[in-house]
């Protein structure tokens, strides 16, 4: 089985996000790192392989970003893939939802996968919908915010919690699965992985190595347009406590309360 | 060509609410439209008179197509053909796991526009303009749908359900799935997990979230509740853990309460939960880090660690209480 995780380099939790007013896009200056959520995908196709279930005989990360996000692969690598894939063209820059996900979905075309892993929202995009895209492009079944996959011979047995309960899902693949963060702990890479990182294949492929089509991507090819940017609506900031003193942090919160008569 | 198209998600013979929200937010811009607004219901128990009930709703027709229930791709399937046939310009969906992913499967398929966690749509010469909320709420965006058909999936609840003592026309259609919406089996819809607690009435709440750091963690929380005459209620992401009970949640894809406290200890105050108790009276919030942003819409914020500052808490209150 060759099982395929998206990931994606975001602005580090440390930064603080905002828009740049000029180009209506993200502001993508500052420290980066690989989207949390995309860890636990890429722990979740380590304990597929781990788990002898089934034999997985590459774990292959693939991006698709500016020159930068090869740092996100370097840290898949490290994490446990066997190798990347990063996609980068000029003409993808400013893509929207469908448009990524098309542009992503040719990639993994070309990488014919069995199973298709991702982390269900970035920390940036905020989305949770790039797997839902992803799947109909490659006309795979799919699911997100799976929090449980065991693998059950030709299929995947999945959990995840719906608006009415928790959901078991039988999907057989291949398949496209985003994952939420209950689904595992993942493990913290080894020095002689994070070493290793930049030693792996990595191939960089342009939109014309996968057949993607220009006029469906970008900013022209997406579907969507941002007519402004505006601040939320104005509300009062609350109180804050920096806890230094407990006893005296806890006498100014039993005050509070008994200020508003909740400790009646 | 025009009209509002809207799925309705529906579970043991009930509209889940924010379907129904969907459907009568569809029903108010389509008349400002001047158009109308259908919807679409999708499983193997559907009925006419179910499907008829969102006439109520303000749908003028309603679809129902048997297939899979719960499973996202065959609504796509079936959605996408009536989009093909009849050319509705937009399709809205309520906030939630299956608008999600249906709604991505749909702008995938049709090639259209995708926006979501809307919480407001306008009609702006003559077009629909959605209002989306980024960056952890730091600033909203008016997104417009260059061709069609425009896809909005909303936030939770922030459509308003509005009944008008409408009908519906009703029509069964069949459609013809793809190779791939078949691939998924339902095998346990909608399992409850956890024992049954009764977060809803409590008019005092202590949150609790991964900051516990384990489901024994949960005792500090309990002991906090216990003092103050409350209940615990619980963030997704415990409970996916399995640390709490499902009963418990708030948010997105659990209850919604508004108590006139709700303390909330290691709890980053994602938007999902924040939906869910945003309306509480008086929100106190203990996190230690500065930029959790549920210090942006707490009362009184503490910026500390919880396994200080709970236990101490616990016991002032009792003393408080008892003297
Ligand atoms: C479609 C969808 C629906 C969802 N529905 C819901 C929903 O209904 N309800 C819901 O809650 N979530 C929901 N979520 C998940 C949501 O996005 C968040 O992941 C979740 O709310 C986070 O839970 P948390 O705050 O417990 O955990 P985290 O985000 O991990 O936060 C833990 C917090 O604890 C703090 N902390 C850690 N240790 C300590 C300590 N010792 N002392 C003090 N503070 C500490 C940390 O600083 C952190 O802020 C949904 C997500 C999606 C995509």
């Amino acid at each position: 089985m060759k099982i395929c995780v998206l990931v994606k380099e975001v602005p580090d939790a440390a930064v603080e996000k905002r828009m740049d007013p000029n180009t209506g896009r993200l502001d993508r200056s500052g420290e980066k790192n690989l989207n949390p959520f995309d860890t636990h995908a890429i722990e979740a196709a380590m304990q597929i392989r781990e788990g002898g279930a089934v034999d997985v005989d590459e774990i292959v990360a693939v991006t698709m970003g500016p020159e930068s996000a090869v740092r996100a692969l370097h840290k898949a690598v490290s994490l446990g893939a066997d190798r990347s894939v990063h996609l980068t063209d000029e003409s993808l820059a400013g893509s929207d939802v469908v448009a990524t996900g098309y542009a992503l979905a040719q990639a993994l075309k070309a990488e014919n996968p069995d199973l298709v892993l991702l982390g269900q929202q970035s920390d940036d995009g905020e989305c949770y919908t790039i797997g839902a895209v992803v799947a109909d492009h490659l006309r795979m079944p799919s699911l997100t915010q799976v929090i449980k996959i065991d693998v059950n011979g030709e299929s995947l047995r999945c959990e995840r919690q719906a608006e009415y309960g928790y959901d078991t899902v039988d999907v057989a693949l291949p398949a496209v699965i985003s994952v939420g963060d209950a689904i595992n702990e993942p493990r913290y890479p080894s020095l002689k992985a994070i070493m290793g990182a930049k030693k792996k294949p990595l191939d960089t492929k342009s939109a014309g190595d996968v057949e993607i089509d220009t006029s469906r991507v970008g900013q022209d090819g997406s579907k969507t347009a941002v007519l402004a940017i505006n601040p939320p609506p104005e509300k009062q900031a609350g109180e804050i406590i920096e806890d230094e003193d407990t006893d005296e942090t806890v006498q100014k919160i039993v005050a509070w309360l008994d200020e508003r008569k909740l400790l009646a | 060509m025009s009209g509002i198209l809207t799925y309705a998600l529906h579970y043991e013979g009930e509209f889940n609410k924010n379907s129904l929200g969907a459907v009568s937010e569809a029903a108010k811009l389509a008349k400002e439209l001047g158009q109308e607004a259908h919807a679409v219901v999708v499983g193997d128990d559907v009925t006419d008179e179910l499907a008829g009930k969102l006439g109520n709703y303000g749908a003028s027709k309603v679809y129902y197509a048997s297939a899979p229930v719960g499973i996202a791709q065959p609504v796509v399937d079936v959605m996408a053909k009536l989009i093909q046939d009849n050319g509705y310009s937009y399709a809205l969906f309520g906030g939630g796991l299956l608008g999600f992913e249906i709604g991505a499967g749909l702008a995938a398929r049709l090639g259209g526009g995708v926006t979501m966690e809307v919480t407001q749509v306008k009609v702006q010469d003559g077009k629909l303009v959605a209002e989306r909320p980024i960056l952890q709420d730091s600033a909203i965006v008016d997104v417009d749908y260059v061709g069609e058909p425009g896809v909005i999936i909303g936030r939770l609840n922030a459509f308003e359900i509005a009944e008008n003592g409408g009908s519906a026309d009703v029509e069964k259609v069949d459609v013809e799935l793809s190779d791939f919406s078949t691939k998924c089996t339902m095998v346990q819809r909608g399992e409850q997990r956890g024992a049954d607690v009764n977060i809803e009435d409590a008019e005092l709440l202590v949150g609790g979230g991964r900051g516990l750091g384990k489901a024994e963690g949960f005792k500090i929380a309990e002991d906090l509740a216990e003092a103050l005459g409350g209940a615990v209620a619980a963030t997704r992401a415990v409970v996916d853990a399995g640390w709490y009970p499902y009963a418990a949640q708030i948010g997105q894809t659990g209850k919604t309460v508004a108590p006139k406290l709700y303390l909330a200890v290691g709890i980053s105050g994602a938007i999902q939960h924040k939906v869910g108790m945003q309306n509480s009276e008086n929100i106190v919030a203990i996190n230690k880090d500065p930029n959790a942003p549920i210090f942006e819409f707490s009362d009184l914020g503490i910026v500390g660690d919880l396994n200080k500052i709970v236990p101490k808490l616990t016991e002032a209150i009792k003393a408080k209480k008892g003297g």
